[in-house]
């Protein structure tokens, strides 16, 4: 299993602090319902994808196809060196 | 204030207005804007209303004025617009009004006939002047050096005059005793249009077989036509001819083709002296001129100044006596009687309204408001601002909703940015489209001031929110797919490592290497946010893409879907329909979540069960034996069996998956009969319920013989549960086998329609991609080739590259495809969301309001 606790605590802190601690503080208003809404709604998209966008690269039953160039200039710039 | 959940609650009231009070009120009511008055007089013809008379006159005001205003703006006057709003006038204003406009255009034809007569008498003056300073120049010719041609000609002439004297004689038809003197050239001078020329030479070179003399003179300075106003140019021309008959002939021509003759004495001294006469008379005629063109100034300033106010006027007492058109006359002719629409919220404003319109025109009679009840469908009218209303009208444009229908609207400002957000997902193109949005609702006052009347520009600024939305979360979803304009940003550090390969394996690579997921290659746990960049660099980017996009777009389709269906539930509990709830809303839920949401759930089981691994026992779990979703659900409908290798023991996710989806299958079928025939079959049974109970009624009835008086009332108890189990839906007085076809149609709609429809969200995969990959072209074969030329050469070719880039980025990447993706994007709203519950059978709610009548008309005057 590939999950690990913390982003997953992180975005879904965030964003269910946007879509159900916001909304409850919303000020009273004419617009307060529509604003309610809104913000539970953004909530809702955001955290889903966020969460399909996590949960499938959890588990990645293929790997990323690299040719020699690209592995090069992998190892180079993002600090991962190839053994000698 | 209402909510925009659903459409204000109506009402249809009367109101019974003071025929003194009448206008006063109905100016206040037209301030407000609240109230829609019906036609009540709908058969008479509209010139035999009763304030036919005054609206004429303001028809007449309005045509005096518009005048005024072509007046101002041929003469570039700027018209002040202090965007005040005056009250309308009272009745006897209108009177003022009047006098005022007629003096006014009075006064400005008069000016304006007087300048075109001065005008006119310039132009002659000015033909004249040129006529006598060209002709000037012929004669000088003629008694200049050129003198021996001169006694050439006249002796030409007397030879041939002599001969036809002669001639004459000879025939024996002497006309007149011919003086020789008459013989002698005369000629006429005159001013022609320019381009007339050609055609009126040879027209008299024909006519007169070539005995005239055509001299002819350009005038430089082009000349005013005083009838239209335009500069035109003209020539002056001389014509010598001999005789009579000649005469007549040429001054035809030149009247066929409009040319003006002017007179010019012969002798050289007369010339001199009627020279220096126009010269003085154009002297003063140009003071005169002058003096016109001063007072037509003064008079269209001062007109300027009040123009806008007056059309505001004008137009809000035509309105007032159009609506007033429409109200029923008393039968004892002391008051109007009107019927109207209005929110029962505001019923209170609309009071004190009243109020003050019979306050301000001293009646001592209050207007009386009175609350109707009626069968008919109010009209729609949703509360919204400035920010609500451009996502409204995205909805008003499918279709107006019906009374009271659950108005999708406040949903639509997220999902409807989000599902576009989705086809769009760059960081760069999002943001460049939120700052465009940005720009637009900062500026929004000044820019909404100017007014422009483009066409794409309004469109733009209307939809301001929404595009400020849908670039914000673009931007949102660019950062999940790690997309800047096709390319990725390594925040966190990719969870995937090269450091494994060794540095001879990597040179001895030919193709590619596949990093192995089992490995250390993957750490085991994925990119915190967003896809890893390591993918945009791989070989089988749009594999992995294509597989997380499609379930992606499926799972948000379907939970868009079921968030449709749980509307109609709030519809159905506003209506108090409970009889859709049973037979409708439950099956349709059913259907949906067992077929459907089960395949979302697999789409997580897959995700969370297999993983990479290269232990044999795990197998099972391992990227062989991962069964595809979709296979496992097209076998799941078949009710077949799914086939899997040997080694992976079963083709199931979990321990009696089998069994569980035998089971969703057969309830999700059962559902469609319950959908097909519940409703009809309940409708029947209460119909034949209640025939029973009005027949037993009537015989109660008929027994006691209570009389007609209690009749009617009677049928009205008896209608109104009717009418709630009906549930709105208008199939009180359907036949029964009609019933049954729109319930079939409704269902196949449904069930077909769910395949389709989960179908049809693959768009959001599909535009996604297409977005992604022309972005990524784009920069391939676009802003690489400036990135990789060398030297200081780079800097120029990068300059104009990045331009050109620049350039497509924003018309094919940002507005082509933002429309696509938006047009997308609204017919997943109002196809796959709003067939879930949308019904959209209402009319709009057209309050009699001063400021949109004002606004149309000021439209309708630009175009």
């Amino acid at each position: 299993m590939g999950a690990a606790a913390l982003p997953f605590i992180i975005f879904t802190v965030l964003w269910g602090g946007v879509g159900i601690v916001l909304p409850i503080i919303v000020p009273k208003g004419p617009n307060r319902g529509i604003i309610q809404v809104i913000l539970m709604l953004t909530g809702v998209c955001c955290w889903l994808f966020w969460l399909c966008c996590y949960v499938a690269q959890m588990n990645p039953l293929i790997g990323p196809k690299l040719d020699k160039h690209t592995i090069m200039v992998m190892a180079k710039a993002w600090g991962n060196e190839l053994k000698e | 204030m209402g909510s925009l959940f659903r459409s204000a609650e109506m009402t249809l009231c009367q109101l019974f207005l003071q025929s003194e009070a009448a206008y006063a009120c109905v100016s206040e009511l037209g301030e407000l804007g609240l109230v829609q008055f019906r036609d009540l007089n709908p058969d008479v013809n509209v010139f035999q209303r009763k304030f036919v008379n005054e609206v004429r006159r303001c028809d007449e005001m309005e045509r005096k004025l518009r005048y005024l205003e072509k007046e101002i703006k041929k003469d570039g006057i700027p018209m002040l617009d202090t965007g005040e709003n005056p009250e309308a006038p009272q009745p006897r204003e209108m009177i003022d009004l009047e006098a005022t406009f007629e003096k006014l255009e009075n006064e400005l034809r008069e000016v304006n006939q007087n300048a075109e007569a001065l005008k006119r008498n310039f132009l002659e003056l000015t033909e004249l002047k040129q006529i006598l300073r060209k002709t000037q120049v012929f004669f000088d010719e003629h008694e200049g050096g050129t003198n021996p041609t001169e006694s050439m000609t006249r002796a030409l002439i007397n030879e041939d005059s002599i001969a036809r004297q002669s001639g004459s004689v000879q025939l024996g038809f002497p006309e007149k005793n011919y003086d020789p003197e008459e013989y002698y050239p005369c000629f006429v001078a005159g001013v022609i249009l320019r381009e007339r020329i050609p055609a009126f030479e040879r027209m008299l070179w024909r006519a007169c077989r070539g005995n005239v003399f055509l001299r002819q003179a350009e005038i430089e300075t082009p000349l005013e036509d005083p009838s239209t106003g335009d500069q035109v140019y003209k020539s002056v021309f001389i014509i010598f001819f001999q005789g009579d008959q000649l005469k007549t002939r040429v001054k035809k021509i030149c009247e066929g083709f409009r040319a003006t003759l002017y007179p010019c004495p012969e002798a050289p001294a007369d010339r001199r002296e009627m020279a220096m006469g126009v010269m003085t008379r154009i002297e003063d005629l140009n003071t005169v001129l002058g003096q016109t063109q001063d007072h037509r100034h003064r008079v269209l300033v001062a007109a300027a100044k009040n123009i806008k106010n007056w059309f505001v006027k004008v137009r809000k007492i035509k309105a007032i006596y159009h609506t007033l058109n429409l109200f029923n006359l008393d039968v004892t002719q002391k008051c109007l009687i009107a019927e109207c629409w209005v929110p029962v919220l505001d019923l209170e404003n609309i009071q004190l309204a009243l109020r003050r319109g019979t306050e301000r025109s001293g009646s001592s009679v209050p207007p009386i408001l009175n609350r109707m009840d009626t069968p008919e469908d109010p009209p729609t009218y949703n509360h919204t601002n400035k920010f609500t209303s451009a996502f409204q009208a995205l909805y008003d444009s499918y279709g107006i909703a019906s009374y009271r229908e659950m108005n999708p609207t406040p949903y639509t400002i997220i999902t409807f940015p989000f599902l576009f957000a989705i086809m769009f997902g760059d960081f760069g193109h999002g943001a460049l489209m939120a700052v465009f949005g940005a720009w637009m609702v900062l500026k929004e006052k000044p820019l909404a001031a100017k007014k422009s009347d483009n066409e794409i520009w309004n469109i733009f600024f209307g939809g301001r929110y929404i595009i400020l939305l849908m670039g914000l979360f673009s931007m949102y979803t660019g950062l999940i797919y790690n997309d800047v304009f096709s390319k990725s940003v390594n925040i966190f550090g990719s969870s995937w490592k090269v450091s494994n390969l060794t540095l001879k394996y990597v040179e001895s690579i030919t193709t590619d290497h596949m990093l192995d997921p089992a490995t250390d290659d993957y750490v085991q746990y994925s990119y915190p946010f967003g896809l890893d960049p390591v993918w945009q660099l791989s070989k089988n980017k749009i594999i992995f893409l294509n597989s997380f996009k499609m379930k992606l777009s499926i799972i948000i389709g379907i939970i868009h879907m079921l968030f449709g269906v749980a509307i109609s539930y709030f519809k159905n509990v506003n209506f108090n329909n409970h009889l859709n709830i049973i037979c409708e809303f439950i099956p349709q839920v059913i259907f949906l979540t067992f077929l459907f949401f089960y395949m979302v759930l697999l789409m997580f089981i897959k995700w969370f069960m297999y993983y990479p691994t290269n232990e044999p026992t795990e197998i099972v779990y391992g990227t062989r034996c991962a069964p595809s979703i979709l296979i496992t659900f097209i076998n799941m409908v078949l009710n077949k069996r799914t086939p899997y290798e040997p080694i992976c023991e079963t083709s199931n996710m979990y321990a009696g998956q089998e069994g569980i989806q035998k089971f969703l299958f057969f309830a999700a079928f059962l559902c469609v009969p319950w959908m097909l025939l519940a409703k009809p079959i309940m409708i029947n049974r209460a119909r034949k319920a209640a025939a029973l109970h009005n027949t037993n009624h009537n015989q109660l009835h008929s027994a006691t013989e209570n009389g007609d008086a209690e009749q009617p009332m009677h049928n009205n108890t008896s209608q109104t549960p009717v009418v709630t189990q009906g549930g709105g839906g208008g199939h009180d007085e359907e036949p029964m086998s009609e019933i049954y076809i729109h319930q079939g149609i409704h269902t196949i709609e449904y069930v077909l329609g769910s395949i389709s429809h989960t179908a049809s969200y693959l768009r959001l995969w599909a535009l996604s991609l297409a977005h992604a990959q022309l972005s990524e072209v784009l920069w391939q074969m676009v802003l690489n080739k400036g990135l990789t030329v060398e030297g200081w050469a780079g800097g120029v070719a990068l300059y104009i590259i990045f331009a050109i880039w620049g350039s497509l980025t924003i018309s094919i990447l940002v507005l082509m495809e933002g429309l696509s993706a938006f047009l997308h994007t609204l017919r997943l709203h109002w196809v796959e969301f709003c067939s879930k519950f949308y019904s959209g059978a209402g009319y709009a709610f057209q309050p009699f309001s001063f400021e949109i009548i004002l606004e149309s008309a000021s439209q309708a005057k630009e175009e």
